[in-house]
């Protein structure tokens, strides 16, 4: 009784899409032997080294795995400061 | 006559390997072609009770192997149709008495007198699954729409690609379309996105299909239940035909109910 209600309301997230989300997590990870962790480092390093170049913000870095097909991809997205407020600094 | 050999996988336990073997070679055989499967379970077989033949071993396939006997003597006949033949699993060795090659040697023994070899793969990742593999022409990955088993179904289809025995095809069996309705299970898109690979068969649950096994006869044998016609379409797809998948989700509640009424009255 409580599943319609839960429906109507609309506030209950289907159990079906919980699968689907944590499966395309845990697939990820299975597929490329990458663990969360391990993704993270590999982060830290990236902003490391780019930094050493150029300005970047390194809390907007965003780091992640992309699936096309059966072909896992790592998809880096990293914001460069404008050059303006680089001089201004 | 060049047979095909057609592995049944999956990864994970009791998804319904053994029944899917059991009912696509009695589709296959209805279809006039001449069809012979391999139990590849060594230790654990049971496509010989799923098929209702285990009073007929004298031979199983640990003795062809070994030599003990020829390919014919251990195949049993299943009187039921035409041109269907079971060699059934050693139940009292274990997989290390099988070596792939020893399986691609089997298969192309007996090639040239089938249409069809099917291969009922053990669970696991391990030499079972290996064995069962190393002769297929196309490699079967059967799921249930459940987190466990998608993702056992992911890494044995990585593996088939890894052994160049790619792009399995998956069998989704087992789904509740009710529940898929209600969003309380995965849908088959769910499950192709997540995948990635080309579905082959969509096999509702369906009680007809434990009743099939109970009597050691596989569904398909006989003409009336939803799984029956899903094995068919499979085997239909498998010959090179074009069978549009149903939308089970259309029909709703109505037609299952109508489907019950017809059973309880039928008996």
């Amino acid at each position: 009784m409580t599943g319609w209600l839960e429906r109507i309301i609309g506030n209950k997230n289907k159990s079906a899409d919980e699968a689907k989300e944590r499966l395309k997590l845990v697939l990820i990870h299975d597929r490329t032997d990458l663990s969360p962790s391990v993704l993270e480092d590999l982060k830290n390093e990236i902003i490391e080294v780019i930094s050493r170049h150029i300005e970047i913000d390194p809390d907007k870095v965003k780091i992640n795995m992309n699936q096309e097909g059966r072909e896992q991809r790592l998809i880096a997205d990293i914001p460069i400061l404008p050059a303006r407020r680089r001089r201004a600094r | 006559m060049t047979g095909i050999v057609v592995t049944v996988t999956s990864g994970k336990g009791g998804v319904g390997k053994t029944t899917t073997t059991a009912n696509l070679a009695v589709a296959l055989a209805e279809r006039g072609q001449k069809v012979v499967c391999i139990d590849g379970d060594i230790g654990l077989r049971n496509l010989d009770v799923v098929m209702g033949l285990e009073n007929r071993i004298v031979y199983d396939l640990v003795d062809v192997i070994e030599g003990r006997c020829r390919v014919r003597q251990a195949m049993i006949r299943d009187k039921r149709l035409p041109e269907l033949y079971l060699i059934p699993a050693a139940q009292t060795r274990d997989k290390s008495a099988v070596s792939p090659s020893d399986m691609v040697h089997l298969c192309d023994d007996i090639r040239q007198e089938f249409d069809w070899i099917l291969i009922d793969s053990p669970a696991g990742i391990e030499r079972g699954f290996r064995n069962a593999i190393a002769p297929a022409d196309i490699v079967l990955v059967i799921t249930n729409p459940e987190v466990s088993a998608v993702r056992d179904a992911d890494r044995i289809i990585g593996l088939v690609e890894a052994e160049e025995k790619g792009p399995a095809r998956l069998i989704l069996n087992r789904v509740n379309f009710d529940m898929v309705r209600r969003g309380d299970m995965l849908a088959s898109e769910d499950v192709l996105d997540l995948l990635a690979v080309e579905l082959i068969g969509l096999v509702p649950e369906d009680e007809a299909v434990m009743i099939g096994t109970n009597r050691g006869q596989p569904i398909t044998l006989a003409d009336r239940s939803q799984a029956a016609r899903a094995f068919r379409s499979i085997a239909l797809r498998l010959m090179g035909e074009d069978v549009p998948f149903e939308d089970y989700r259309k029909n709703g509640n109505f037609l299952k109910k109508i489907t019950n009424l017809f059973k309880q009255g039928g008996g």
